[in-house]
This record gives structure tokens, C-alpha cells and sequence, in this order.
């Protein structure tokens, strides 16, 4: 440890540290520009300049390259400091009269005007209209922690710029926008770096309507609540420098090094709750999702009336403005022949939540197109009731097609939903600011390579089949498998929530009981007759079929065995039996019907 | 002592079981030292009479290939299980019915229309047509009545044991003669190869996945299969998983994939329906209309599933009317 005096303070720190880092542990402000935790000193700037006393000897040194030592004095706010910071400022702004940043660190030395020109040079390609001070922290960060190197300086003393090879687009860019976002004056354009226009990262969690960084929190309800970093986008994966956030983390709780952990688990019962996707809206191209703006799905919309969503739960259209008239559009690619014949069984109440939220919020005019109101639930028709005496329109019958081909005066600007009003003989043409398309519940992405995995069987549509709708709907052909969730079929929260207390129940009793009953009636294989041929493992549904690999023969798992006789079937070489079914009691039955005894009896 | 006496015999065959005998090669002269031959005739003329003077013992065994569809073949075999106390089916059509069993896909009345009139080299004007008896020249002549079906040897006589293969093995005849001799024989009824499958011996088993997925059957008449891959994994219909092994892997290293020769293991009371039953679960296919797609690139299922072991199956033949005559 080190010993020092700062404008008169004694630190103690430890030995390496600059002087500028021990001022600031020490809460004594040092103004920078040039100064960045992820880059090593550079010291080109001069305003953090300090006077140091040291061995008797006083000089006026960079505190930020400038290491700590032993009986060191400095003063940090002397005159003489003082002055040639005020000095330095002036010049910065005659370079810099627009930046924000020398604008704001000039008045700390009360200067707003510099006695100084503009110096007149050739202009750098990439610099802007802000000016350049020359602190080199883009190129620095762009060369020697980003490990790409797209910008360098330029020219000497007065001619010296900041620039790509030849002033030209550069071809090394990788569009990462770190040189902008360090650059202290903001001189940066990135639009005169590279030739591309960057994409922002969509923020999955809030369907895309907002943006997010490479390291970013998935939501705010993750558990564990801490960041992830996208591979994808990290530029450290891409050029292996950078580990800026690592610098920055107080806690040192980055560590890019770490990689997907496969975890294998030996268990006894398993929950399948993967849930659901959403229908995606672009198939149906005549609601024009994805091509007018204030056409939302669903969970758009739930993000956009969400009060940490992207507008903080305002109700607002795309361009900032709260909407005058929204439509609901129910039933989108649920009860729909093309698309998905069954009823997706939540989007008529949350539809009528969406509608409720609106007048809520914005006392906008709401149209319902539905088919049916299907408000079944404990409350739900109660539910109903109050939102039609709260003025909100309901016109049964599907809307067919949502255009901005206005047809008249009072339609233009608007989205206009064309749909039958069933009851009342009519086609109607609404106008609406915004249109919000209820769609329907699929199962979820990869939910068939999981129930190849778990042995499942599928109904319509790939929902997850239970044992029996009524008496076993939590567990599956398979013991010690439940469904818990939209993965069985969609359903609401309560019903989802219920289904996944009958199925954590369910495991839990098999736990508790420490024993399980199984099939008497397995399958066996007679290791004197298996040749080895595999064919039973790939035939069996419940992968309890191994092969040994010393005695090359397959061999039944029985605690697995459900006894379906499919691998009995299958065997060509009639090493499979299923005990107690064998084929010869089968033959026997056959012969004792067709004898010639029995069959007159039997035709009686 | 006096050498023991054999009597090889031939039903409805090609003549390749014999074949095998001749195949022995100078092991031949070891079994001529061991036994006798009393009767062989496709190397020597016997008449049924010099058969009907043979003391019931004299002749220990009897070798009968070939299915049998005459009835002149039911009288030899018949009298030869009467005089031999040891009978064994020979080859995979005294075994099963064998090739010549497939003929039990079709019926006698087709058979004989082909043959006598429909075939483009006849010329039958009279429409003549094999009878079991006529008059020549005040002579009464006799043929053998051509059966409705063609039998395995043991739907029509006792069969002590049998000896698979299309034709069976040298290896397999010599340990047979072998057994026979030093009085080793296993239990009555036994077919005298080994129990397992043929993949239990099949060098291309390490090749085969776990999951075959096949999606279209292949057929060796309109293309090659790989050498070094398992078929099945390549899509041809190989008979190996429901046949017993013990054949030497003749077809495999041939390149040509079982084609069942040896029947169905123990196990299987039925080989073509077991291993249809495999194919089965082998076929991919996501819908019912893959499914039947996929069904009809198998092409002549009976004569791929049942090639040698029609008459012997639970099939049988086509069409069984109840109690007819022969």
C-alpha cells in the first residue's frame, strides 16, 4: 500500500493505481476527456493535469498516467492547474464551439467563448460537424481493444484528423458503433465509417418493438435477474477484444470464457410445461401485419398496455400518439379451416382485457369483430356484460381484410377494417387508428422433437396427448411424465395453473410413495434367439428397449416396458414375447375357434 | 460291422440339393467309405420296386429335397418314410415348399392354362391336357396326379429333421452326416442349423442404425446395393433379421441381400408376417398417404416375404376350399 496527500487528504492505495484513479477513490474530482476504464492511459487531452510535489521537486503532470507513489503530493485545483485547464477548455471549444460535452466542461472553468479560431484544415471524412479534439479514444478503442482497427489518425500537428484508409468506407467495419458511443465530443458519424445502414438488436422479451444491447437482462422478472450476454452480437466473440462490460463490472461477474452446460439429470418424474407460440399473424396477409404499422398482435399490444413495456403502459400508435379508435380483430388463425381448426380458447377474454385496458386509457372508440363470444370462465361472462355497458362496440362476424385505401374523407389516414355484421345483414367498413389482431395459440417450437424425445403421443395440432380428457388429463401414456400447460392444449392462466399443481402433485406422489407398480404384462427377449438386428429398439415408443453391446443382443428395460407389443410385433425373429400374450396362446385361441367343434357353437 | 446304408432322394427341386452332395468333392469318397448308397436317383437308376424289397431298417436314412405336388412324389416319400427309420428333409423346398412352392400364389387350373394353352410357343390345337390315366394302344398308361398345391415334405410324411438352405451348406450336410453317424442327433423335429437370426452372423450388422427410416424399398433387379452397408439401411428388403442363420453368409458376400433360404427362426411361427411386421416399424412416414406410397415400392410381397416358405407358412397357398380332394 501506498501513501499520498491529495489536496491535502491522506490516501492510501494501492501501488500501480494512477494518481487520477486514487483522487477518485478519494471522491476528489478530476475532469477528463481522453480517460476511459477500458483503455490504458493515454493522457492526450491534459485537462485532468495535476501538480505534483514530490522529493521537493513541483511539476505539472497528467494525473491519469501517472502512477502512485510513496509520500506523492498533488494538488488537483491549484492556480496554476486551474489556469491551464481554463486554457485548455478554451481551446477545446474553439475547436469544438457545438459539442455538448467541451460545452459543459468550459463553463466549469467559466468559459462560454474562445479567444481562439476554428483551426482551418482538410476535414476528416468521419467527423462531423461537432469537431474532433483528437483524444484518440475511438481509434485507440477501435485498435486495441476491439481488435479491429478500422480507424487511425492522420497527418501531423495541425493537419492531424481521425480517419479510415484513404477517407473511403471502410471494408474492416463491423458496424459495432463503439467508436461513436466512446467519442466525447460525439464527432463521430457512423454513416461515414461504414456503407451499411446497422440493424438494432430487436428485444425479444418486448417482440421487437424495442431494442437491446449484446449484454442485457431478458426481462424484468428473470429469475435469476441478472445479465446474459448474445453471443451472436458480442463483439468479443467476434474479434475476441473488447470485454468493455468485463472492465466495468464492479462485482468481476463477467466471464465471457463460460460456455452452454449440457446437464444431465437422473430423475424420476418430469413435468413437460414447454407451453405455446403464437400464431404468426404474417400468414394471413390480408390483416396486413407487418405491413401497416399500428397493426399489433396480440402480445405487441399486451407489451405496448404493459406498464414496463416499451411506452411504459401508455396506449400508443407508432408514432407516438394515442389512437382515437382501435379495432380488436378476434379469431386470427384459430377456428379457421386453413389454419388451425380449433378454438384457441383465451383470446376472446383477453381480447375483451384489450378492450377494456383502451377505454381505460385512452377512452378511444373499440370495435370487436368476433365470431363467437366464448366468455366461459368463473366471472367471464360477468366480464362481458360490463364491457358492453362500458360503450365498447361488438360486430358479430370475422373481419375479412384490413386496407388504408380510404373511400372517403373520414377514412383518410386511417386502417380500415372491412367485415359482414352478421346480425345486421351489413358489410361494414370502420376506420381505426389502430388494429389489434387476437391471435391464436400453436404449440410450441420444437414440441414434436420433444415428443419424439419423451415418447409422446400428439392430438390435432400437435398439443401433447394426456392418458385420458377426463380421468388422467395430467399424465401421460408414459408413467412418471405429466403435462402441466398450453403444451396439452391452450388454455388460461387459472386452468394452467391448476393443471401444473395436479402434475407437480403427481410427481410428488410417486417421491412420496419411494415404490412404482408396473405392467405385468412386458415384453421379454430371449437372449438364445436375438440375433442382434435393433430392429425392436427403433419400433419400441418408450425407448425401453437398450442394446448390449458385449453380449450384441437388445434387451428390455422393464421398469420402462408399457407392454404395447409393438417390439413383440416387430421381431422378425421372434426372439421378442410379450409374457403372458405370447403368439402361440393367440394361435391356440384362433385354432379352438376355427375347430370344427367349436364353430357351430360359436355361429349359434 | 456293415456300413451303414443311405438313400438320397428328389422330389420337386431343381436339383441343386444334389448338387450339394457332388459339392462335398473328395469328402464324398469319406461318406462312401462310411456309408452305403442304396439309392441316388439322379446318379443312378433305381426303380420304386427295387425300393418296396428293402428290409423296414435296412437303409438308415433317407435325404429327400424338393416340395412335393405329384402324387407319384407322396408314394416314394411315403414308402421310403415306411422303410427308413430316419427321414430328413433336404434343402429349403423339403424344409418350407421352397421356389417352387411359390406356385401356391396361383392355382393349378392357371398353372395348366399357361402351360398347355396360353404359352405363345404351344401350338394345342385338341387342347390336350395332362390326365392320370389314358388308353394307348390298348395299353393302359398312368400319370402321376399333379396336385392342387404344392406341399413341404412334412405336411405329407413324418419328417425326423431337417437340413435348410438353398441348397444346405456343405459345411452344414457334412456335420449332419457326422451327427447321424456318432449318434449325436438333438430332439426329433429339429432343423439341424442354428437357432439365431442370420444378423447374429452378418458382417454388415455393425453397419446398421439403431433407426432405419426407410423411405422407399429398393429392389436388387433395378439397381446395386452398396457392398459394405447394411441393406436394410439402404432400403432392400433383406430377409437376414427373420431367417435363421448358419448359411455362411453366401448371399451377403455376394452382394445380395437374404433372401430367406433357410426359414424362419424357432421363434416365428410365421417368417413372412414377422418380418412384414418389421418392415413395418422400419418404413418412414408421416402420413397415410406416405405410408401407402411407401407400401407400393415394395414390390411382389409374397414372393419377397415367402419366397422359400410359402407352402410351410400360415398362408399356405391361395384359396383353400374345405375338404377338397387333392
Amino acid at each position: 500500500m501506498i501513501t499520498l496527500t491529495i489536496d491535502g487528504k491522506t490516501v492510501r492505495t494501492e501501488s500501480g493505481t494512477t494518481v487520477l484513479n486514487a483522487a477518485r477513490g478519494a471522491a476528489i474530482e478530476i475532469p477528463t476527456l481522453c480517460h476511459h476504464e477500458s483503455l490504458p492511459p493515454y493522457g492526450s487531452c491534459r485537462i485532468c493535469l495535476v501538480e505534483v510535489t514530490q522529493r521537493g521537486r513541483t511539476r505539472l503532470v497528467s494525473s491519469c498516467t501517472l502512477p502512485v507513489a510513496e509520500g506523492m503530493e498533488v494538488n488537483t485545483k491549484s492556480e496554476k492547474v486551474m489556469r491551464i485547464r481554463r486554457m485548455l477548455a478554451e481551446l477545446f471549444l474553439a475547436r469544438c464551439p457545438d459539442s455538448k460535452v467541451i460545452r459543459e466542461l468550459a463553463a466549469q472553468f467559466n468559459v462560454t467563448k474562445s479567444r481562439f479560431r476554428k483551426p482551418v484544415g482538410e476535414p476528416s471524412s468521419i467527423v462531423g460537424e461537432e469537431g474532433c479534439i483528437l483524444c484518440g479514444m475511438c481509434v485507440r478503442l477501435c485498435d486495441d481493444v476491439l481488435k479491429i482497427g478500422a480507424l487511425s489518425f492522420e497527418g501531423r500537428g495541425g493537419g492531424r484528423r481521425v480517419t479510415t484508409p484513404f477517407g473511403e468506407p471502410s471494408d474492416v467495419c463491423m458496424t459495432c458503433g463503439a467508436c461513436s458511443s466512446i467519442c466525447p465530443t460525439g464527432a463521430i458519424e457512423h454513416h461515414r465509417i461504414w456503407e451499411h445502414v446497422p440493424q438494432r438488436i430487436p428485444f425479444e422479451f418486448e417482440e421487437g418493438l424495442t431494442h437491446r444491447k449484446p449484454i442485457y437482462i431478458p426481462f424484468a422478472q428473470a429469475v435469476p435477474r441478472v445479465p446474459v450476454i448474445d453471443k451472436h452480437t458480442c463483439m468479443h466473440f467476434k474479434t475476441n477484444g473488447c470485454k468493455v462490460c468485463e472492465d466495468n463490472c464492479e462485482a468481476k461477474a463477467i466471464r465471457h470464457a463460460q460456455e452452454d452446460e449440457m446437464v444431465e439429470l437422473d430423475v424420476g418424474a418430469i413435468v413437460v410445461a414447454t407451453g405455446f407460440q403464437l400464431f404468426d399473424a404474417r400468414q394471413l396477409v390480408r390483416y396486413g401485419y407487418g405491413r401497416f404499422d399500428n397493426v399489433l398482435s396480440a402480445l405487441e399490444f399486451e407489451r405496448i398496455s404493459h406498464a414496463s413495456g416499451p411506452t411504459g403502459g401508455k396506449v400508443l400508435k407508432k408514432d407516438g400518439t394515442p389512437p382515437q379508435s382501435v379495432a380488436i380483430l378476434h379469431c386470427i388463425g384459430s377456428r379457421d379451416e386453413n389454419y388451425q381448426k380449433y378454438c384457441s380458447r383465451v383470446c376472446c377474454m383477453y381480447s375483451l382485457k384489450f378492450a377494456h385496458l383502451i377505454r381505460e386509457k385512452t377512452h378511444a372508440d373499440v370495435y370487436n369483430f368476433y365470431i363467437d363470444m366464448r366468455a366461459f370462465g368463473k366471472g367471464y361472462e360477468e366480464f362481458y356484460k360490463r364491457l358492453l355497458a362500458e360503450g365498447v362496440y361488438f360486430i358479430r362476424g370475422k373481419a375479412a381484410e384490413v386496407t388504408d385505401a380510404a373511400e372517403s374523407p373520414e377514412e383518410k389516414g386511417k386502417l380500415i377494417v372491412i367485415g359482414e355484421d352478421t346480425l345486421l345483414g351489413l358489410t361494414r367498413r370502420i376506420p381505426v387508428d389502430m388494429v389489434i389482431l387476437s391471435t391464436g395459440i400453436k404449440p410450441a417450437q420444437g414440441a414434436e422433437e420433444l415428443a419424439r424425445l419423451l415418447s409422446l403421443s400428439c392430438t390435432q395440432g400437435q398439443f401433447y396427448l394426456e392418458k385420458h380428457p377426463k380421468l388422467a388429463p395430467v399424465d401421460t401414456a408414459s408413467d412418471g411424465i405429466f403435462l402441466a400447460g398450453a403444451c396439452q392444449g391452450p388454455k388460461d392462466i387459472p386452468d394452467a395453473v391448476a393443471q401444473g399443481a395436479a402434475a407437480a402433485a403427481g410427481a410428488l406422489a410417486l417421491i412420496d410413495g419411494g415404490k412404482v407398480v408396473l405392467e405385468p404384462i412386458t415384453s421379454e427377449i430371449d437372449e438364445k434367439l436375438c440375433a442382434g438386428c435393433k430392429i425392436c429398439i427403433a419400433s419400441c415408443p418408450y425407448v425401453a428397449i437398450e442394446f448390449d453391446e458385449e453380449k450384441k443382443i437388445s434387451r428390455v428395460i422393464e421398469e420402462l416396458c408399457k407392454g404395447c407389443g409393438t417390439c413383440v410385433a416387430a421381431c422378425p425373429s421372434g426372439a421378442a414375447r410379450q409374457r403372458n400374450f405370447e403368439d402361440v396362446q393367440i394361435y391356440a385361441e384362433i385354432e379352438g375357434i376355427l375347430h370344427p367343434e367349436t364353430e357351430p357353437v360359436l355361429r349359434e | 460291422m456293415a456300413k451303414p446304408k443311405v438313400a438320397f432322394y428328389w422330389c420337386a427341386s431343381c436339383g441343386g440339393c444334389e448338387e450339394t452332395v457332388v459339392d462335398l468333392a473328395e469328402d464324398i469318397l469319406k461318406v462312401v467309405e462310411a456309408v452305403d448308397i442304396a439309392l441316388w436317383p439322379v446318379a443312378l437308376d433305381f426303380k420304386l420296386k427295387d425300393v418296396e424289397t428293402w428290409q423296414p431298417g435296412e437303409v438308415a436314412v433317407a435325404f429327400i429335397n424338393g416340395a412335393v405336388r405329384l402324387s407319384e412324389q407322396h408314394e416314394w416319400v411315403r414308402l421310403l418314410r415306411e422303410k427308413c427309420p430316419l427321414v430328413i428333409a433336404f434343402g429349403s423346398c423339403a424344409h418350407l415348399g421352397g421356389i417352387p412352392g411359390l406356385a401356391n400364389d396361383t392355382t393349378r387350373e392357371e398353372i395348366l392354362a399357361n402351360k398347355y394353352h396360353r404359352s405363345l410357343t404351344v401350338d394345342n390345337p385338341n387342347r390336350v391336357e395332362p390326365r392320370t390315366a389314358c388308353t394307348v394302344n390298348g395299353y393302359e398308361l398312368e400319370l402321376p396326379l399333379f396336385w392342387k398345391d404344392v406341399k413341404p415334405l412334412d405336411a405329407v410324411i413324418d419328417v425326423d429333421y431337417y437340413l435348410p438352405g438353398c441348397p444346405p451348406p456343405t459345411a452344414l450336410v457334412a456335420q449332419a452326416v457326422d451327427a447321424i453317424l456318432k449318434g449325436a442327433l438333438p430332439p426329433k423335429g429339429s432343423v439341424l442349423a442354428p437357432e439365431k437370426s442370420l444378423c447374429e452372423s452378418c458382417p454388415l450388422n455393425e453397419t446398421k442404425p439403431e433407426t432405419l427410416a426407410i423411405k422407399e424399398f429398393k429392389r436388387v433387379a433395378t439397381s446395386t446395393p452398396e457392398p459394405d452397408r447394411c441393406y436394410l439401411a439402404q432400403g432392400y428388403v433383406c430377409m437376414g433379421p427373420a431367417t435363421r442363420s448358419g448359411c455362411g453368409e453366401r448371399c451377403i458376400h455376394g452382394n445380395m441381400p437374404c433372401r430367406g433360404c433357410f426359414g424362419p427362426t424357432p421363434g416365428a411361427l410365421d417368417m413372412g408376417t414377422k418380418m412384414l411386421g418389421a418392415l413395418g416399424t422400419l418404413g418412414e412416414a408421416d402420413s397415410d398417404g406416405t405410408a401407402m406410397a411407401l407400401a407400393g415400392t415394395l414390390a411382389d410381397p409374397i414372393g419377397t416375404l415367402y419366397r422359400f416358405s410359402l407352402p410351410a407358412s400360415l398362408l399356405k397357398r391361395r384359396c383353400i376350399e374345405k375338404e377338397e380332394a387333392l
